[in-house]
C-alpha cells in the first residue's frame, strides 16, 4: 500500500472543525437517509403488545392462548368493511389454524402497525404510473408514513397493506410451532404436517394441538424467511368466511364508543357556533344549571379541528340535551355569515371559463385537437357538498386523571391522530393517552377526524377524574361534518370522423380535501403548492385511450370544511367522466359500452370487467318492458368496477330496479366481503345521486336530520348482482370505496336511454 | 319512579317523565342495544316493541310505558338462544358496521309477528328503518328466510 501525496494540514483550525463538522454532518445525513430509507422488520412485537397469563406472543401479529385461541392483532378499525375477518385469514391460511380458534383483538396503537400504503397511495401520479419519479414519490411517502408510525385506516389500503406482513407473520408463527413440536418430539422439523391447528408427524404417530406448543414456540426465535404461500395452495383465502363480528352485531352486544359505560360516567350535549369559524361571545346559564342532574355548562374554544361551542353536562343524556336547550347563547358569526352556496356555485361556473388551472395530466397536444374538430363537444357538471350521516352520531369519551393520564374512547379512523390531538388538549405527553376503538357506526372517511376527541378532552380536563360521554345531535353532525366538496367541471371532447375521441379536456373546480385535513391537523404545513391528487383521481387516471387530453384543476378555499367522503374525488369525477364519454358514444352514434371497449384495447383488465357486467346484464338484449339501461366504468384504490343499472321513470323519478356489478380486486380475500361491499357502495353512492345536498345559506347548513337530508331505503333498493373477476394476487386492490363511483353515472345514462334526457348535476330532478 | 317491564324484569327509574325511552333504555337500565341514530323518529335504530308493536323509542316518553312491557333487542330471543331472525341474519352475513341492525331485527320481529310470511312489498312498507351500509338486501332475503323457517317449524 502506498502512501497518498501529502497533501498539507488543514490551514486553519476554523478549517479544520468546519471539515470535521461536514464530515460528521454528512454521515449524520447518511444514516439518517439509510435509517429512513431502510427495509423494516415488520414481524417482531412492539412492548404495546402485552400477554396475558397463558398466552403466547408469536411474531407482533398474533397470540395464541393455552387453549388453543389464535388471537390475531387487527391493526385496522372495523367499520362495517369487514377487516376484522379478512385481516385474520390472512394468518389463519399461512399457519393453518382451525378457523373456529380464531378470533381477533384491536392491535395496541404502536409504529408496527402504521399504515404506510396509505400515504403510499397520496402521491399526485396516476396509479398506473410506474417510472423513477412517480415510484420515487411514493416510495419516499411510504417510508414517511411508517417513520410516522401512522395507524389508520381509510383509502381502501387495509388488504393491500397487511397482505405482506400478516401472511409473513402466519407463516413465521406455522415455522416456530413446527420447530417447538419437532424439538418435542425429537423428530426432523421437515418431516412434520399441520392441519387444523395441530402439528403431526406421521413416522412416530404423535402430534401438538398449537395450545400446548405455543410458549416453547414463542421462546423461539423469529425466523426473517419463512415463505407465504403460493394461491394455488390457498384453503381459506379465495372462499367465503362468516365474519367474526356478525354474531355480536344481531344480539346488541357489540360495542361502539356511544355504548361505553362506567360508574360515575356524565353525558355531555354540544351547541356549536352554526356559522362556520365564528366564536362564542358569551352566554347564560342560570337556567340550565337549575334543572335536575346538570353538572355544569361550559365554553369550548375553536381549534384547528373543532367549532367553537357550549356543552352542557349532566348526569344522562336527556338532562344534558334539556338544559343545553335552555342554554341563552351569543356567537360572534365572524366573516362568514354571508355564505351562500348558490353564490359559490355561480362563482365555480365564472371559475371554469376564466379560473386559473393547474394541470395534472397534459398528453398529446389538447389545443390543436380542440381547434378544428370533426364534431365538438362540450358540456358542464356540478354535485354538491354531502355529508357522511353516519348512523353512530359523533361521540367520544374521555376521561382526564389529575395525575395526567388520560383515556379516550372513540370510534376512529386513525388512533395515532387520536392520541396526538387529545394529548395536545389535555396538555400532557402522548405517551401518557390511551385510546380505546370500539367498533365504529359507519366511517366513511367522516371518523378521520378528531374534531369531537378534541372537544371531548378538553372538557374532560374540566372535571379531572371524572369520565365524560359528549355526543353530538344528529342536527350538529350534519351542520358540522367535513364535507364532500362541492365541484363543478368542464369537459370538452373533439372527435374525429369515426367518432373516436381525439381530444379531451376536463377540468375541476373544487376545494382540496388534502388541503382541507392538512389545515386542520397541521395548519402550518397547509400549502397550495401541494398537488392534491384527490381532486383529479378518476378524471387524470383515466384507462381510455386518448391520443390528445388534458386534465386541469382550479382550487378554491371555501368556509365550508370538506373531508374525506368514501371515495373521495373519484365520487364526483367518476360521475363526471362516465356521463361525458355516454354523450361522447351518443354523437358518434355508437353503443356505450362498445365505444367504451374500442378504447381500452391496451387495458384488458378493464375491459373484461366491461364486458362481464355488460354481458351479465344482458346488454344488447331488450329489458323488461319500461326499463332501460346505462353502463359506467371506474377504477379506483386499485379496483376496478363496471356497473349497469336498469331505470324506469316512475311517476317523473327514477327507480333503480336492478345494478349488475362487476369487480376486479385482483384477488378476493374473502369473496362474501367483496359482494357486500359493492352492495354497500353501490347504495352509498346512489343515496347521494337521488337524494344528496348539503347547501348553506347565511353560513349555515340548511339541512340537520335525515327528515331533510334523505337516505336510501329499502323499498328503492334495487336488486344487486355482484360478479367477481379475479386477476391474481399481483393486482391487489381495494373494495371499502370502489363500488360507489360508478352507479350515478350508471344510473343517469340509463336515465338518457330512457328519456333522452342528460343529468349534468347531482342529486338528480327529473321533475 | 315509573315502573314497567323490560325483557320480563320489571324495573323502576327515577327519571323525568318525558326523558325518550331510548335514553332510560340506554342510560339508566344500561341496556345499550338499542341505538340512538336520530331523535326524531326517522331512523328506526331505537326500534324496540312495546307491547307486542315496534315503536321509535326516541321519541316514546318513559311515562307512556309505565304499567307496560318493553321488549329490546337483548330480549328478543326470550328464552332461546336466537331468534329466527337473528340466525337468518347470521346465515346472511347481514351486518357490516352494524349500529342499525338492532332496530331492523325489532322491527322485523314485529313485522312477521303481525304478518307471518310477508310479500317482498310487505317488507318495504314495514321496514322503513335506515342503514347507511346498504345492507337492505341482505336484510330483505333475512325476512324471507325466517318466515320459511318459522312457517316450516309450524
Amino acid at each position: 500500500m502506498s502512501a497518498a501525496p501529502a497533501r498539507g494540514k488543514p490551514r486553519s483550525p476554523w478549517r479544520r472543525r468546519f471539515l470535521i463538522g461536514a464530515g460528521a454532518a454528512s454521515g449524520a445525513l447518511a444514516i439518517g437517509v439509510w435509517a429512513f430509507y431502510r427495509k423494516r422488520d415488520r414481524l417482531a412485537a412492539p412492548e404495546a403488545l402485552t400477554a396475558n397469563p397463558g398466552e403466547a406472543t408469536l411474531t407482533g401479529w398474533l397470540k395464541i392462548a393455552s387453549d388453543g385461541r389464535i388471537l390475531v392483532q387487527v391493526p385496522r378499525q372495523e367499520m362495517g368493511q369487514g377487516v376484522t375477518t379478512a385481516l385474520p385469514m390472512l394468518v389463519a391460511e399461512e399457519i393453518d389454524a382451525d378457523p373456529a380458534m380464531v378470533h381477533f383483538e384491536q392491535a395496541p396503537v404502536a409504529p408496527l402497525y402504521a399504515n404506510p400504503t396509505l400515504l403510499g397511495d397520496g402521491v399526485p401520479m396516476r396509479p398506473d404510473d410506474t417510472g423513477l419519479p412517480a415510484t420515487l414519490m411514493r416510495l419516499t411517502q411510504y417510508k414517511f408514513g411508517q417513520t410516522l408510525g401512522l395507524v389508520a385506516t381509510g383509502g381502501s389500503t387495509s388488504v393491500r397493506d397487511a397482505w405482506e406482513p400478516m401472511r409473513a407473520a402466519g407463516a413465521a408463527a406455522r415455522a416456530m410451532l413446527v420447530q417447538a413440536a419437532a424439538q418435542r418430539f425429537g423428530v426432523p422439523a421437515a418431516e412434520c404436517t399441520v392441519e387444523n391447528s395441530r402439528v403431526m408427524h406421521a413416522g412416530s404417530g404423535r402430534s401438538a394441538g398449537f395450545g400446548e406448543l405455543a410458549m416453547e414456540a414463542a421462546a423461539l426465535p423469529v425466523p426473517q424467511d419463512a415463505q407465504p404461500r403460493e394461491p394455488s395452495q390457498f384453503r381459506l383465502l379465495g372462499k367465503p368466511h362468516a365474519r367474526l363480528d356478525v354474531p355480536s352485531k344481531t344480539d346488541g352486544s357489540a360495542q361502539f364508543a356511544i355504548d361505553m359505560r362506567r360508574p360515575g360516567l356524565l353525558y355531555a350535549a354540544i351547541a356549536q357556533c352554526p356559522v362556520f369559524g365564528g366564536r362564542l361571545k358569551s352566554f347564560d346559564d342560570n337556567k340550565a344549571k337549575a334543572r335536575k342532574g346538570v353538572r355544569g355548562v361550559f365554553g369550548l374554544p375553536p381549534t384547528s379541528t373543532s367549532a367553537a361551542a357550549v356543552v352542557a353536562v349532566a348526569e344522562h343524556y336527556w338532562q344534558a340535551q334539556r338544559a343545553l336547550a335552555e342554554v341563552d347563547i351569543v356567537w360572534d358569526e365572524g366573516d362568514h355569515a354571508g355564505h351562500d352556496t348558490r353564490a359559490q356555485r355561480d362563482r365555480y361556473t365564472a371559475l371554469l371559463r376564466d379560473g386559473k388551472p393547474r394541470s395534472y395530466e397534459s398528453v398529446g397536444n389538447i389545443d390543436h385537437a380542440l381547434a378544428a374538430p370533426a364534431r365538438a363537444l362540450t358540456a358542464d357538471y356540478f354535485v354538491p357538498y354531502l355529508a357522511h350521516a353516519t348512523m353512530e352520531p359523533i361521540n367520544c369519551t374521555a376521561l382526564v386523571r389529575a395525575d395526567g393520564g388520560c383515556e379516550v374512547w372513540v370510534g376512529n379512523q386513525s388512533p395515532t391522530l387520536v392520541r396526538w390531538f387529545a394529548a395536545r388538549a389535555a396538555g400532557v405527553d402522548s405517551d401518557q393517552v390511551t385510546v380505546h376503538s370500539p367498533y365504529m357506526g359507519g366511517g366513511f372517511g367522516r371518523r378521520a377526524e378528531v374534531d369531537v376527541v378534541m372537544q371531548a378532552v378538553m372538557l374532560a380536563a374540566k372535571l379531572p377524574d371524572t369520565p365524560v360521554q359528549l355526543i353530538w345531535s344528529r342536527e350538529e353532525d350534519t351542520r358540522h361534518d367535513v364535507y364532500r366538496p362541492m365541484a363543478a367541471a368542464r369537459l370538452d371532447a373533439a372527435l374525429d370522423n369515426a367518432g373516436n375521441i381525439a381530444g379531451w379536456r376536463h377540468r375541476i373546480v373544487s376545494q382540496s380535501c388534502t388541503g382541507g385535513i392538512t389545515a386542520r391537523l397541521l395548519p402550518a404545513a397547509a400549502s397550495d403548492l401541494m398537488k392534491d391528487k384527490t381532486n383529479v383521481e378518476g378524471a387524470f387516471d383515466l384507462p381510455y385511450a386518448m391520443p390528445n387530453r388534458r386534465v386541469e384543476h382550479v382550487l378554491v378555499h371555501e368556509p365550508v370544511p370538506v373531508g374525506f367522503w368514501r371515495s373521495v374525488g373519484h365520487s364526483f369525477n367518476a360521475f363526471f367522466t362516465e356521463c361525458f364519454m355516454d354523450e361522447c358514444a351518443h354523437a358518434a352514434g355508437r353503443d356505450p359500452v362498445e365505444y367504451r371497449a374500442a378504447m381500452l384495447t391496451d387495458s384488458p383488465r378493464h375491459l373484461k370487467v366491461l364486458e362481464t357486467a355488460a354481458q351479465r346484464a344482458g346488454w344488447g338484449t331488450p329489458p323488461p318492458a319500461g326499463r332501460h339501461r346505462g353502463v359506467a366504468l371506474a377504477e379506483s384504490f386499485h379496483s376496478i368496477v363496471a356497473q349497469v343499472a336498469e331505470v324506469e321513470i316512475v311517476d317523473e323519478q327514477p327507480r333503480v330496479h336492478r345494478v349488475v356489478c362487476a369487480v376486479d380486486c385482483g384477488f378476493a380475500v374473502n369473496p362474501d366481503t367483496v359482494i357486500a361491499q359493492m352492495e354497500s357502495g353501490i347504495v352509498f353512492g346512489l343515496t347521494a345521486a337521488l337524494h344528496g345536498e348539503i347547501t348553506v345559506r347565511s353560513g349555515r347548513v340548511e339541512q340537520g336530520n335525515f327528515p331533510d337530508y334523505d337516505m336510501l331505503r329499502l323499498a328503492q333498493m334495487p336488486a344487486i348482482e355482484v360478479h367477481i373477476v379475479d386477476s391474481g394476487i399481483e393486482h391487489l386492490g381495494g373494495i371499502g370505496e370502489p363500488g360507489t363511483p360508478p352507479i350515478a353515472p350508471a344510473v343517469c345514462n340509463a336515465i338518457f336511454a330512457a328519456t333522452g334526457r342528460r343529468v349534468r348535476e347531482l342529486p338528480i330532478r327529473l321533475a | 319512579m315509573i315502573a314497567f317491564k323490560v325483557n320480563g324484569r320489571t324495573v323502576e327509574v327515577d327519571a323525568e317523565p318525558d326523558t325518550p325511552l331510548l335514553w332510560v333504555l340506554r342510560d339508566y337500565l344500561n341496556l345499550t342495544g338499542t341505538k340512538f341514530g336520530c331523535g326524531v323518529a326517522a331512523c328506526g335504530a331505537c326500534t324496540v316493541h312495546l307491547d307486542a308493536a315496534a315503536v321509535r323509542s326516541c321519541v316514546l316518553p318513559v311515562s307512556a310505558c309505565a304499567g307496560r312491557s318493553v321488549t329490546t333487542i337483548e330480549g328478543l330471543a326470550g328464552d332461546g338462544a336466537r331468534h329466527p331472525l337473528q340466525q337468518a341474519w347470521i346465515d346472511r352475513q347481514v351486518p357490516q358496521c352494524g349500529y342499525c341492525q338492532s332496530g331492523m331485527l325489532m322491527a322485523a320481529a314485529a313485522l312477521l309477528r303481525a304478518n307471518p310470511n310477508p310479500s317482498d312489498s310487505d317488507i318495504a312498507s314495514g321496514i322503513t328503518n335506515i342503514c347507511r351500509c346498504g345492507t337492505y338486501g341482505r336484510i330483505r332475503a333475512a325476512i324471507r328466510d325466517a318466515a320459511r323457517a318459522r312457517g316450516a317449524r309450524s
